[in-house]
Formats: structure tokens, C-alpha cells, sequence
């Protein structure tokens, strides 16, 4: 077969419109991600702050949140999926793969959060606390400043791992990148070029996360 | 006046303050001497209420410190302390370690914290560091922040653990100079140190600390070159 004949299969295979397609579910790996990464971090520092107060929250809280960091996602997707229409309750698929990913960012946020707050030395909240500054003062304006740039460099990677395993809310039927991707290879037979499409499109999503990120560490230098 | 009736403190099972009984004047210095582990950290921290006590009762202007109706918060204003490690807050500028509390706890304007904090800041001889962070500076320096962040609170006692011992030997002087000025101004203040010849020639009163209890408390000088108690004559032997 020459060169110019698979050329013309590679251009009917692969239509123009096929990239709007996956931009749109780009969007909504997007969405999902920003949903999870965003509700999933202020949980994950309740979750954090009460891992470092209480011993009773680190036996029972910790045991949940081991859970959600130890079982494969796939698993919890599908586990969680699957359950609620037995209850009578059948969610959409995006609000499932939601409620799973939030959790699980927050059980990986915790543990960060948590070392964040004990990355600020008993002493010097005893310090801020005797110029008269509440509980809640203290926390406001020591702890978190400080303890936010000490779990900054974790945070991204939890960050930039849940985006990626987003994709795994495809088995649910959700149509994000990976799963708009093998709808268009079944129809194409075109694997490279979209995956390298799709492999693209996570790199525009992950880079502003990691450039914020490496932006905020500069600007919180403590000099 | 700080007031110390009878004080007990427990850590568990581990009695620390054994019945302390000890008061303070307006304007009065007192150095708190004796070996390490022998509760004199601890009795400051019961003091502002960062601990709280078994038995007993302490009181400051005639307010109970532990009673359940005191604010707390309202209390430590009044009480500022240094601690051993300065402490500095390393994401602020040395202007805004000392503006911060003004700002936040006493609700005062950005403009008024801000001059308040020059001031104290003049006081203690970093205003060429206003907007420096702390993590560039010596340990010597760090501390005289510390003390001016306390002061900015305006507070009516001074409460110091240790101030020079993490400092290098070349350090303790100027912030030793920072408390004599502070002695000229009248502030009253409790000094737990171990520099002997401080304690003698700028308190007024020396209490020696053994075991959780007071085992002698008397004028600096006559503690210092005569003192009564066996205990206390061996404790001064050895780091004399
Ligand atoms: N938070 C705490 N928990 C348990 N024990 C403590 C605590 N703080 C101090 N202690 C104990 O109380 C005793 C007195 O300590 P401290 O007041 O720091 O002594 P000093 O300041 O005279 O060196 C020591 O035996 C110390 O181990
Ligand atoms: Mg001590």
C-alpha cells in the first residue's frame, strides 16, 4: 500500500469535529476535577485539623480514610455506583464518580493537612496565644499561613493525581477524555493520534496546576 | 500584682508545683532560679493560663486567672511572655510580627499597629529592620523581636523563660540590655534565667526554685552572696 492511501484513510478516519468532541470532554474531566480537587481540599482539612486534634477522630476517622486511600479507585467507583440503585437511589454517573473523587482527595488531603498543622511548633502557638490572639486567631493567621506553604508541595501532587485518575470515572459511563477517546478509536482505528490528542489535552489541564503551584512557592518565600 | 496562693500543677501523676506561694508588686523584678525540671517554666505558663492548675488560686490585677468566667484572651493583653525559642512568625515581615496581635486582637487600625509596632520595635533597637523577615536575622535579634512583639500588646507584666539560653554566648548581651531597659521603664516583670549576675543586679527579689517548691526567696544580693538555705548555697556553687 503506498504512503498516499493511508494518508487518505488516516483523513476520513479522523473528522475535524472528532477534536470539538474531545474538547468537550476535556471540559468535563475539567469539571469533575475542579469539583473533586476543590470540595475534596476543604474537606481534607476539617478531615486534617480533626486527625490533629482528637485521638478518637484518629481511630475512627483515620480507619475511614485509610480505607478510601488504600482500595483501588476503579473499585470504589464501581462499589459506590452500583450500590445506590440497590437502595432505591440510582445516581448519574457524575455525580457518582463526584462524591467518590471528593472523598478520596480528601482522604489524601488529610494526611497533608494534618502535616501541615504540625509542621507549626507547639511553641509558637503558645506564642501567638499569649499575646492574647483566640484559638481560632491563631489558627487564622499562624497556623494556616504557615502549614499552607508547608503541605503546598504535597497538595500539587494530590492535585495533579486525581486529575489524572478522573479518567477512571469513565467505566461509569461518564464522558470524560479517556472514555470520549475509545469511543473515537472504535470508530477510527486511529489509536496514535488520539491518544496523543488526549495525552495533550491532560497536559493542558495539569500544567496551570503545576505552574500555580511553583508560582505560589515562589511568591511565599520567607524572604 | 500577680498573686500565687498554694499553687499545685500535675502532669498525670507527676506533681510539678508544690504549693507555690509567691506575690509580685507593680513595678517589682523577680528572677526565678533553680535546676532545670524544677517547675519554673511551668509556673510561668500557669501564670497566663497556656496551663491550667490542680489547686490553689493565682490572680493578676485581683482577677482570678482560672476561674471559668475570666476571658482568657482578654487576660493574656495584660500578660506578655517570652519564651526560650523566639518564635518568630517566618511568613511575616518584622513589622508585622510585632502589628499582627494590635491588628487582630486589640482591633486597632492598619496605621495605628503600624506606628505602634515601629515604636516597640525602635525600643528594642531593630528599626532599620522593619521590613527584613525574621528568618534573616541573628537569634539576638529574633528575641529582642520577641520582646517587642510582646510589648506591643502593651501589656502591665512581662513574664520571660530562659530568654538567652538558645542564644550564642556572643548574643546574650543585647538582649540582656533589652530587659535592663525595660527594668528602667518601670515594667514589672518575672525573669527565669540562669544568668546569676543578671538576676543579682537588676532584680529586685530572687525566688530559687527545688523540686516544685520555693526553697528560698529573698532580696538578689543577699540571696545571691549569702544565702541561707544548704540547697541553695549548692546550686549557686555550681554554676557560679
Ligand atoms: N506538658 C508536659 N507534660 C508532662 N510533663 C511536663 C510537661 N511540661 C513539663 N513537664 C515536666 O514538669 C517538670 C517541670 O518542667 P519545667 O516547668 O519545664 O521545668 P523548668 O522550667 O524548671 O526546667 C519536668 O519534670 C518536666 O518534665
Ligand atoms: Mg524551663
Amino acid at each position: 500500500m503506498s504512503e498516499s492511501a493511508n494518508a487518505i484513510q488516516f483523513f476520513t478516519g479522523f473528522r475535524f469535529s472528532d477534536l470539538g468532541f474531545l474538547a468537550e470532554a476535556a471540559g468535563n474531566t475539567l469539571l469533575i476535577s475542579v469539583i473533586s480537587i476543590s470540595i475534596g481540599s476543604v474537606l481534607g482539612c476539617l478531615f486534617g485539623w480533626a486527625l490533629h486534634v482528637s485521638v478518637l477522630a484518629r481511630y475512627l476517622l483515620g480507619s475511614v480514610l485509610d480505607i478510601f486511600r488504600s482500595v483501588p479507585l476503579i473499585i470504589q467507583l464501581l462499589l459506590f455506583f452500583n450500590f445506590f440503585p440497590i437502595l432505591g437511589l440510582p445516581l448519574e454517573p457524575f455525580a457518582a464518580g463526584c462524591i467518590v473523587l471528593i472523598f478520596y482527595t480528601s482522604a489524601l488531603v488529610a494526611q497533608v493537612a494534618r502535616g501541615g498543622i504540625e509542621a507549626v511548633p507547639d511553641s509558637m502557638r503558645r506564642a501567638s496565644r499569649s499575646l492574647g490572639m483566640s484559638y481560632l486567631q491563631d489558627m487564622r493567621y499562624v497556623v494556616w499561613p504557615i502549614g499552607a506553604r508547608a503541605m503546598l508541595p504535597a497538595w500539587t501532587g494530590v492535585a495533579l493525581g486525581v486529575l489524572k485518575d478522573s479518567a477512571l470515572v469513565s467505566v461509569l459511563g461518564y464522558l470524560e477524555l479517556l472514555r470520549a477517546s475509545q469511543i473515537l478509536i472504535t470508530r477510527t482505528q486511529e489509536p496514535f493520534i488520539i491518544l496523543a490528542i488526549v495525552g495533550a489535552f491532560y497536559f493542558a489541564l495539569s500544567y496551570p496546576i503545576g505552574k500555580l503551584s511553583a508560582r505560589l512557592e515562589q511568591r511565599w518565600q520567607y524572604d | 500584682m500577680i498573686e500565687l496562693n498554694s499553687v499545685n500543677k500535675s502532669f498525670g501523676d507527676l506533681q510539678v508545683l508544690k504549693g507555690i506561694d509567691l506575690s509580685v508588686a507593680k513595678g517589682e523584678v523577680l528572677s526565678v532560679i533553680g535546676a532545670s525540671g524544677s517547675g519554673k517554666s511551668t509556673m510561668l505558663y500557669c501564670i497566663n493560663a497556656l496551663e491550667q492548675i490542680q489547686g490553689g488560686s493565682i490572680s493578676v490585677d485581683g482577677l482570678d486567672v482560672h476561674a471559668k468566667s475570666t476571658d482568657i484572651n482578654k487576660l493574656r493583653q495584660n500578660i506578655g511572655m517570652v519564651f526560650q525559642q523566639w518564635n518568630s512568625f517566618p511568613h511575616l515581615t518584622v513589622l508585622d510580627n510585632v502589628a499582627l496581635a494590635p491588628k487582630i486582637v486589640l482591633k486597632k487600625s492598619a496605621d495605628e499597629a503600624r506606628s505602634i509596632a515601629e515604636k516597640q520595635l525602635q525600643h528594642v533597637g531593630l528599626g532599620d529592620k522593619l521590613d527584613t523577615y525574621p528568618t534573616r536575622m541573628s537569634g539576638g535579634q529574633q528575641q529582642r523581636l520577641a520582646i517587642a512583639r510582646a510589648l506591643a500588646m502593651e501589656p502591665g507584666y512581662m513574664l520571660f523563660d530562659e530568654v538567652t539560653s538558645a542564644l550564642d554566648p556572643e548574643l546574650v548581651g543585647e538582649v540582656l540590655d533589652t530587659l535592663r531597659l525595660l527594668r528602667e521603664d518601670g515594667m514589672t516583670m518575672i525573669v527565669v534565667t540562669h544568668e546569676i549576675n543578671f538576676a543579682r543586679d537588676v532584680s529586685d527579689r530572687i525566688a530559687f526554685f527545688h523540686q516544685g517548691v520555693i526553697e528560698e526567696l529573698a532580696p538578689a544580693k543577699e540571696l545571691v552572696n549569702n544565702p541561707q538555705r544548704q540547697r541553695t548555697q549548692q546550686f549557686l556553687s555550681k554554676v557560679l
